[in-house]
């Protein structure tokens, strides 16, 4: 019944950026010591001459690619989140966001799973941090499909870019005959009880959540945000419009990120209930994945049981 | 106050040329050129970072008006030699150089700061052609100029790259990350300038409050640089000949980045301002910018002292 796993989005980032870089001789990939981790090592055995190992340095590397990316270069930034977007935060903001520089900030690991790291290498606030910033646009894949379709698009935009990317391998949703559209939000489950509104790696296991909701006679529409910033607001607003209540869930706060942006818009647009799914103003912590869905009720099971819960409670 | 600004044609790799008597006095009357203009252009918009601007100066003039290679009608020649202005803050020195060397009218320089203008406050590049990056966050520009540097040789362009850094700001953990990695990748067609004024906008007090403690002890500056694997060249900062010689120096490839700490002085060329931290920031008055005129050599104007 639940959806069949699929490959890891770093390795469809390492495979998709060395593809790009076939074709494009400006594509680089920048690398903060993390090669392995993140799959950059795909690219630097194709392209040893674009992979720049920029050494344990994060504030200097993002200024590089933008040093870079200024000369006509088109920078893939190989990190984690937390040393991509946290620790040279303003370099992005003073030499990327604010010349509107054209730096793809990929970062791994996001969220949740980090291979056991614990809290210090989880991110559960970048969405939030990113989507605040003037020029700079966020965007999370909801799996191998939809990761390489991300970074293909992230490679013929022209400006910064965030593309939200996790470690393992999540679900897999989407055929080939998916098309990620920038700026819009995909319904992939219909229904007219309640209407769940998610986003990257977190998207199939609603997916799934709706499986075991329907299963309970309960109809969930499930619409799929990858975009978000800028977010599809017409999208938001239809979906809302199907029932009275719009549950929000992602692998990130629910301080700033889609929860933020999709009560940001229906308050404005169309005032709507909404409740928000992940982590409550919490940092995360060591534990098998499984564990961690579990701990912070973004499991399949946990969702179901949350919506169920705040449906009988209405 | 006639003599041509004019740079000579570019000689790439022989700066030599630029070591004669009449070179040099062209140079020198440009970074004097480049002191009235700032000077002007603080006074009359009633903004901007003087005195670390008056340091950098005759860097300025050497590099805009003769080592750089740059075409200010065609500001974004792909091929051109490429400037970074890390201590971003010091904008009005580049500004009123930039006017002198053609990349805009020099009626624009009192725009400076305010409403619309393209001369911001810190060095923005999606306004005003003719910079190579936006900065104003210390420690960045140099990130910046390493990849510009990095860059520009994979695309097998033979163009070098300068960076000015102010000595306050290689207290930034980033200037040494940066710094490793330039010598790993043995940038030697990047060159970064150390504007070594040994005074920042608070500092260390000394023996009173008007009294700063330099930053560092002498020669832990150039040793630091040493450390890092890069050249590094020591010269007095308002020493036009010197200035020149290492900026051909630098052009001459050893394998290494180049740093050139050029000791210079805070507020140069005003009695009243040399050496003094308050005039980081500092606005002259009346009384001070008519005398200063004279010091610079440029008495004021009659429109000018009416003010």
């Amino acid at each position: 019944m639940s959806l069949p796993l699929g490959r890891a989005m770093r390795e469809v980032f390492g495979e998709t950026v060395t593809a790009l870089a076939d074709e494009d001789p400006r594509v680089v990939m920048l690398d903060g010591d993390l090669g392995v981790s993140t799959k950059g090592d795909i690219f630097q055995k194709a392209h040893p001459e674009r992979y720049i190992q920029t050494g344990i340095a994060e504030q200097n590397m993002l200024g590089m690619a933008a040093g870079m990316a200024s000369v006509g270069l088109l920078p893939f930034i190989s990190t984690f989140v937390a040393f991509a977007v946290v620790r040279p935060l303003d370099q992005i903001r003073v030499l990327i966001a604010q010349p509107r520089l054209n730096v793809k900030i990929t970062g791994g690991y996001a969220g949740l799973f980090t291979g056991r790291a614990g809290k210090t290498h989880q991110i559960v606030d970048d969405v939030a941090i990113m989507r605040a910033m003037p020029n700079m646009v966020t965007v999370a894949p909801a799996d191998d499909e939809e990761t390489g379709q991300v970074l293909r698009w992230a490679a013929a935009y022209d400006g910064p870019v965030y593309v939200r990317l996790v470690r393992d391998a999540t679900q897999h949703l989407f055929g080939p005959d998916h098309r990620f559209e920038f700026g819009r939000a995909t319904v992939v489950r219909e229904g007219g009880d309640v209407t769940l509104m998610t986003t990257g790696s977190q998207t199939p296991r609603v997916v799934d959540a709706a499986e075991l909701l329907a299963a309970r006679g309960i109809r969930a529409h499930v619409l799929h945000v990858p975009t978000i910033k800028p977010l599809d607001v017409a999208a938001v607003v239809a979906a809302a419009e199907r029932t009275d209540l719009v549950v929000t869930v992602e692998e990130h706060s629910v301080i700033g990120g889609l929860g933020g942006a999709v009560a940001e818009a229906l308050s404005e647009h169309r005032p709507t209930r909404v409740r928000r799914l992940g982590l409550q103003d919490v940092f995360g912590q060591s534990a098998s994945n499984e564990d961690l869905l579990d701990i912070y009720g973004l499991s399949a099971a946990r969702v179901a049981e949350q919506v169920a819960a705040i449906l009988a409670a209405a | 106050m006639t003599a041509s600004l004019a740079p000579v044609p570019a000689a790439p790799d022989d700066l030599a040329g630029l070591a004669t008597e009449p070179e040099l006095a062209r140079l020198t009357e440009a970074a004097r050129r480049i002191r009235v203009e700032t000077f002007r252009t603080v006074y009359a918009s009633g903004v901007g970072h003087l005195g670390g601007s008056l340091s950098e100066a005759d860097i300025l003039a050497a590099l805009y008006f003769g080592v750089l290679r740059i075409r200010p009608a065609e500001p974004e020649w792909p091929d051109r030699d490429r400037f970074v202005l890390s201590k971003g803050h010091a904008s009005v020195g580049l500004y009123a150089t930039l006017a002198l060397r053609g990349y805009f009218l020099l009626d624009e320089l009192p725009t400076f700061d305010s409403a619309g203008s393209r001369l911001q406050g810190h060095p923005d590049m999606t306004r005003l052609p003719g910079l190579d990056m936006s900065t104003g966050s210390l420690g960045m520009g140099i990130s910046a100029a390493v990849g510009i540097a990095l860059g520009l040789r994979l695309q097998g362009r033979d163009a070098r790259t300068y960076v000015l850094v102010g000595d306050g700001e290689c207290q930034e953990g980033e200037v040494w990350e940066a710094a490793f990695v330039a010598a790993r990748y043995e940038l030697d067609r990047l060159v970064a300038i150390v504007d070594h004024n040994r005074l920042q906008q608070y500092g260390w007090q000394g023996a009173d409050h008007e009294d700063r403690l330099p930053p560092e002890a002498p020669g832990e500056l150039v040793a630091k640089w040493a450390a890092f694997g890069w050249r590094v060249l020591d010269i007095d900062g308002h020493d036009m000949a010197a200035i020149v010689g290492a900026l051909a120096t630098a052009a001459e490839g050893d394998g290494r980045p180049t740093v050139i700490v050029a000791n210079t002085v805070k507020g140069r060329g005003l009695s009243f301002a040399e050496d003094r931290y308050l005039w980081h920031t500092r606005i002259p008055n009346a009384e001070e910018y008519a005398r200063g005129l004279v010091e610079l050599g440029e008495p004021a104007s009659e429109g000018e002292a009416a003010r």
